[in-house]
């Protein structure tokens, strides 16, 4: 698989969120506004390329019986770099997201590329194995969050979309609307690709 | 299925009489904006289009028994949508949703829009020339005084006779005792409804209540309030029997009851909400599986335990 085949199944044939269902608990949990979603999503991505990169880099070294956790241990040190930047860089983001980011280490999306992926692939691969699925967990989460900001807040991005009359549909940014936008969004991807084929 | 319809229309002709043209026009919108959805979602997923079976009609009439009287037009055509898309045609159609669609609407509703869910009007019969006021319905009443005072209020606006004939303010259809007790007579009579999952359900909470109104009637009202405010004969009779989503054999509808019984009475005395009946439904319809599954009968000719 050359480069950018490794880059772009992360987008769609192999996306996190809407193909494969990992990494759902940050996904149904922060998607109350588009902005929590893209700041949660760049988040993960630089977690997943960085742990991919040392992963790859590492993996000759690694024995493979402790493999998990040295893989925990990478991530973990990234997650902790980011959970710093964002505290001193964004901090407004970084309060919305709250106990979120630490819990980036326990991301599946992340423990299974490096497991799947890095541990078997070498440099450069991996790298792009990391932007896609960082990518594509980033553009599930946008749109996730903007859908249910749409319904719920009547807003997008914080700008105001339908008008003072508009009534917020508040079950929208509950915990429910995350599942039932969340199926939905299924149901048009599963839509689009049977039209497809 | 047209059975349960032509029960229902004591109850719509009740809350025309009492709220006017208000009622009629959240009767219409709900009952077809959930035909229109219904043909739709069918329509789009390339099914037969079955209108005819009454189940839309019947969740649309349902869905505006559970509105306010004063609900505008975008609130209960949202409802509908909601019920027959996101409660009903996503799991399959009729006989595959595991949660009763019209309450699944209510819910929805009621957490989205508070404001515009718990606007009541008090009951101005056709003729008396009078406006529809707003007003608390009584159960609201009743909790407001608690959450303030800590005791009953003094005295309560409405009386048992007028709780009984719907004389109140509420829900379209919750509020005649007498018209949707009519309406199950009915059923009980065509066979559609049997005892089990009423009893329970009516039985369990006129029980508990009145415990705790014998234990301190000075600040829990007395059963035969509970019995009579609020949606307990609605939802008693007409949502808890629907039988897409409630258990088949007779110990699972009776511990269905019971479960609904227990929730209503709990969240009314002691929950956020006046109300309970509807959040005591969808919960035991989410119990509905397991209680089927524990409480199989047993198939004839097999010995107990090697089923």
């Amino acid at each position: 698989m050359s480069l950018f085949e490794n880059f772009k199944k992360g987008l769609w044939r192999e996306n996190a969120v809407f193909r494969l269902l990992l990494g759902l608990c940050p996904t149904l949990a922060v998607t109350t506004s588009a902005e929590n979603g893209i700041g949660m999503g760049l988040a993960t991505t630089f977690v997943l390329v960085g742990s991919n990169i040392v992963v790859s880099l590492m993996r000759q070294v690694i024995p493979s019986k402790v493999r998990i956790p040295a893989f925990i241990v990478i991530i973990a040190s990234f997650v902790t770099v980011v959970q710093l930047c964002m505290e001193a860089y964004f901090y407004d983001l970084y309060k919305a997201l709250g106990i979120f980011i630490p819990l980036i280490v326990v991301n599946c999306v992340i423990l299974g590329r490096a497991e799947a992926f890095a541990s078997k692939n070498s440099l450069l691969p991996s790298m792009a194995d990391g932007l896609g699925m960082g990518t594509g967990f980033t553009l599930a989460l946008f749109v996730l969050g903007a859908v249910r900001e749409l319904f719920g807040s009547g807003t997008l991005l914080g700008y105001a979309v339908f008008g003072a009359a508009y009534q917020p549909l508040i079950l929208m940014i509950l915990p429910p609307g995350a599942f039932i936008a969340m199926g939905l969004l299924l149901a048009c991807m599963n839509f689009i690709d049977n039209r497809r084929s | 299925m047209h059975a349960v319809l032509y029960s229902l229309l004591p109850a719509c002709g009740v809350a025309v009489y009492f709220f006017g043209p208000s009622a009629l026009s959240v009767l219409l919108i709900a009952t077809l904006g959930c035909l229109a959805t219904e043909a739709v979602c069918q329509r789009l997923m390339g099914q037969p289009v079955t209108l005819a079976d009454g189940s839309a009609a019947i969740t649309g009439v349902l869905l505006a028994f559970n509105l306010p009287p004063s609900s505008p037009w975008w609130l209960t055509l949202l409802g509908a949508v909601i019920a027959i898309a996101i409660g009903k045609q996503v799991y399959g159609g009729l006989g595959s949703n595991p949660f009763n669609p019209a309450l699944v609407a209510r819910v929805v509703l009621l957490i989205s829009f508070p404001v515009q869910m718990t606007t009541w009007s008090a009951p101005a019969p056709l003729g008396s020339g009078l406006d529809l006021v707003t007003t608390a319905t009584p159960l609201a009443e009743w909790k407001n005084a608690v959450m303030l005072t800590g005791q009953l209020p003094d005295e309560m606006q409405g009386s048992m006779a007028n709780y009984f004939l719907g004389n109140m303010p509420g829900c379209l259809g919750e509020v005649s005792a007498l018209a949707l007790l009519l309406g199950a007579a009915y059923l009980f009579y065509r066979r559609v409804l049997t005892w089990h999952i009423p009893t329970a359900f009516v039985g369990t909470v006129v029980l508990l209540s009145g415990l705790f109104w014998l234990i301190n009637p000075a600040k829990y009202p007395n059963p035969v309030f509970h019995l009579l405010t609020g949606g307990l004969i609605l939802g008693a009779f007409y949502m808890a029997t629907d039988m897409v989503t409630t258990p088949v054999s007779t110990k699972g509808m009776l511990l269905f009851g019971i479960g609904c019984g227990l929730l209503t009475v709990l969240i009314r005395l002691f929950g956020g909400y006046p109300e309970g009946v509807s959040f005591a439904i969808l919960l035991m319809n989410a119990a509905t599986p397991l209680i089927d599954r524990y409480l199989r009968p047993h198939t004839f000719g097999v010995l107990a335990g090697k089923a």
